[in-house]
């Protein structure tokens, strides 16, 4: 479904993806590991056209998306979350979503017909199936960390993607909120039947969800393989897990 | 809310009766007082709905009103005709300043915007053959309908309304939500599928539309147009109009202009130095009240109703 061959993106001297490579297949949940600067934001910009690489191609369902601005890239069917909370604080959760699912359904140019309530039904159903509908009417700037984290999550799915890309959805949340997004992720993956890509720094979280992982070091990539296959790769241990394998 | 809706209505009714109570030049002064709060309304679309940095608005008040005020001159035209004329001209001259300007962001925009903004100042502060330069002009022919006090006021209030109405219309949209997102992020905007830069060249062209509706009424009201009214220095009171009466309101900015036209009109009667009045509030409301004084107001409201439910 996603194809990312060799993409190359310099800042200045500092190539921040140097060769990248990355292939996913519909339906499943692919990780992306690496070290911190291994360039794993870097390459989620590139492959939602936030940056644009300078080399290498990066193709979805077999079409070219290299270079192309977000909002077209998002028409495709990539939805995105952000590593850094990124929702619309001034609106309300329900708000949040309803953008999102306005925008998907391109109805963001009607200037004379009344939005409130628009589409409720569909972002009722989004904010029941990850856990806010009882926050709906609340200003999203007031929500803890965790619930915007799972708001951003929520905001992606109002664009009713194919590709779901994730950067670190559980950054900075508590152990409980973890345990109750990682649920979220998989959920999504087994009963929408999603296909999930994401970054994530916590190893047991990516070993107990992902199908398969790909180990960024310096901006290229070292390996792309099955769990097993990750954990057995010398490389990677010396890299990133340690020499004691670290999981 | 049926409170509110008695409450505009009731305002309407006083509107309304104004003109019989009041003395003529106090008629004037409401007419004014409308025609600005309307210009304010529009300026907040684009920054306070948009949170595009539209520095320098009043170039569009300026076309609409030199627009009409040529029509009205300068062609054998019905006058009409030269009523629509005005806020197209600022919607096109918007439209074009704005394909330039919107690929700029934030202070980037504000400043192009006031640069060409400028041209259009100079050129009609220049021409004296066809605007009439510095003099401006004086004395427009205005339709026997609308040459008393009394009917430009009524005029005025009419057209106040229904552009208000179809601004708030515009606000409460699909589209007006859409373009708060932007202000909130145009960065997440983008990654769910929203064309950001063009739903920010509508607005502009809507808010300078609507602004140029404004200046055609003041050809109405004033049967003159002079160049002061596009000077960049104007634009920066509209902009304190949004500031003090609150961005994030549909009503924060005609309230900011109804108190500045008025502290105007009525500190001028005391001192020459009203602007330093005007200072002074303004200073205050910015430390005490960020969100503006109808912000402020909005914000106790929805605290109380939150306690007593």
């Amino acid at each position: 479904m996603l194809r990312v061959e060799s993409a190359v993106l310099s800042f200045g001297g500092f190539r921040a993806v140097n060769g990248a490579n990355l292939e996913v297949t519909a339906g499943e949940i692919v990780a992306v590991i690496g070290p911190n600067g291994a360039g794993k934001t870097t390459l989620f910009h590139l492959i939602t056209g936030h940056l644009s690489p300078d080399s290498g191609r990066i193709l979805f369902k077999g079409r070219e998306i290299s270079g192309l601005p977000p909002h077209v890239i998002c028409r495709r069917g990539i939805s995105r979350s952000f590593q850094v909370v990124n929702i619309f604080p001034r609106l309300t959760v329900f708000e949040n979503v309803q953008i999102a699912v306005l925008s998907r359904e391109r109805r963001t140019f009607r200037i004379f017909s009344e939005v409130k309530g628009m589409e409720a039904d569909e972002v009722h159903s989004i904010l029941r199936n990850v856990g806010l509908y009882d926050r709906r009417d609340a200003e999203s700037d007031l929500l803890s960390h965790g619930d915007q984290k799972v708001l951003e999550i929520a905001v992606a799915l109002g664009g009713k993607p194919e590709l779901l890309i994730l950067d670190e959805p559980t950054a900075g949340m508590a152990p409980e909120e973890t345990e109750r997004c990682i649920r979220l992720i998989r959920r999504l993956s087994e009963e929408l039947g999603l296909t999930i890509l994401f970054c994530e720094h916590d190893i047991g979280l990516v070993f107990e969800i992902a199908k398969r992982i790909m180990v960024m070091v310096r901006g290229g990539t070292v390996i792309q393989g099955s769990c097993e296959e990750v954990r057995r790769n010398r490389e990677v241990q010396s890299a990133y897990l340690g020499e004691t394998g670290g999981c | 809310m049926n409170g509110r809706r008695a409450a505009l209505l009731l305002l309407l009714a006083v509107l309304v009766a104004l003109p019989h109570a009041l003395p003529r030049f106090y008629t004037y002064v409401a007419a004014i007082v409308l025609l600005t709060g309307l210009l304010a309304t529009s300026l907040n679309l684009a920054i306070g709905y948009g949170g595009i940095y539209q520095f320098h608005h009043a170039v569009f008040y300026g076309i609409g009103a030199y627009g009409t005020a040529l029509m009205l001159t300068r062609t054998a035209l019905p006058a009409p005709l030269g009523f629509v004329v005005g806020p197209l001209a600022a919607a096109l001259l918007s439209l074009a300043m704005g394909v330039v300007c919107v690929r700029l962001s934030k202070l980037y925009f504000g400043m192009l915007q006031i640069s060409l903004g400028s041209l259009v100042w100079v050129t009609v502060y220049r021409w004296y053959s066809f605007t009439g330069g510095d003099d401006g002009i004086h004395g427009i022919p205005l339709p026997d309908a609308l040459g008393s006090t009394g009917g430009a006021y009524y005029f005025t209030l009419a057209v106040t309304v229904l552009c208000l109405a179809a601004m708030r219309r515009i606000a409460a949209s699909p589209f007006g939500k859409t373009l708060e997102g932007i202000r909130d992020n145009p960065v997440r905007s983008a990654a769910v599928g929203v064309d950001v830069r063009a739903h920010q060249l509508v607005t502009l062209v809507i808010a300078g539309f609507f602004g140029g509706v404004a200046g055609t009424l003041f050809v109405v009201v004033d049967t003159s147009v002079f160049p002061d009214m596009m000077f960049w220095t104007f634009s920066l009171e509209v902009l304190i109009m949004c500031l003090l009466g609150g961005m994030y309101t549909f009503f924060g900015p005609f309230a900011g202009a109804a108190a500045i036209v008025l502290l105007r009109v009525f500190a001028s009667h005391y001192t020459s130095y009203w602007s330093l009045v005007l200072g002074v509030i303004l200073t205050l409301v910015i430390i005490f009240l960020p969100d503006g004084i109808l912000g402020y107001a909005v914000r106790r409201h929805r605290a109380g109703e939150a306690r007593s439910a």
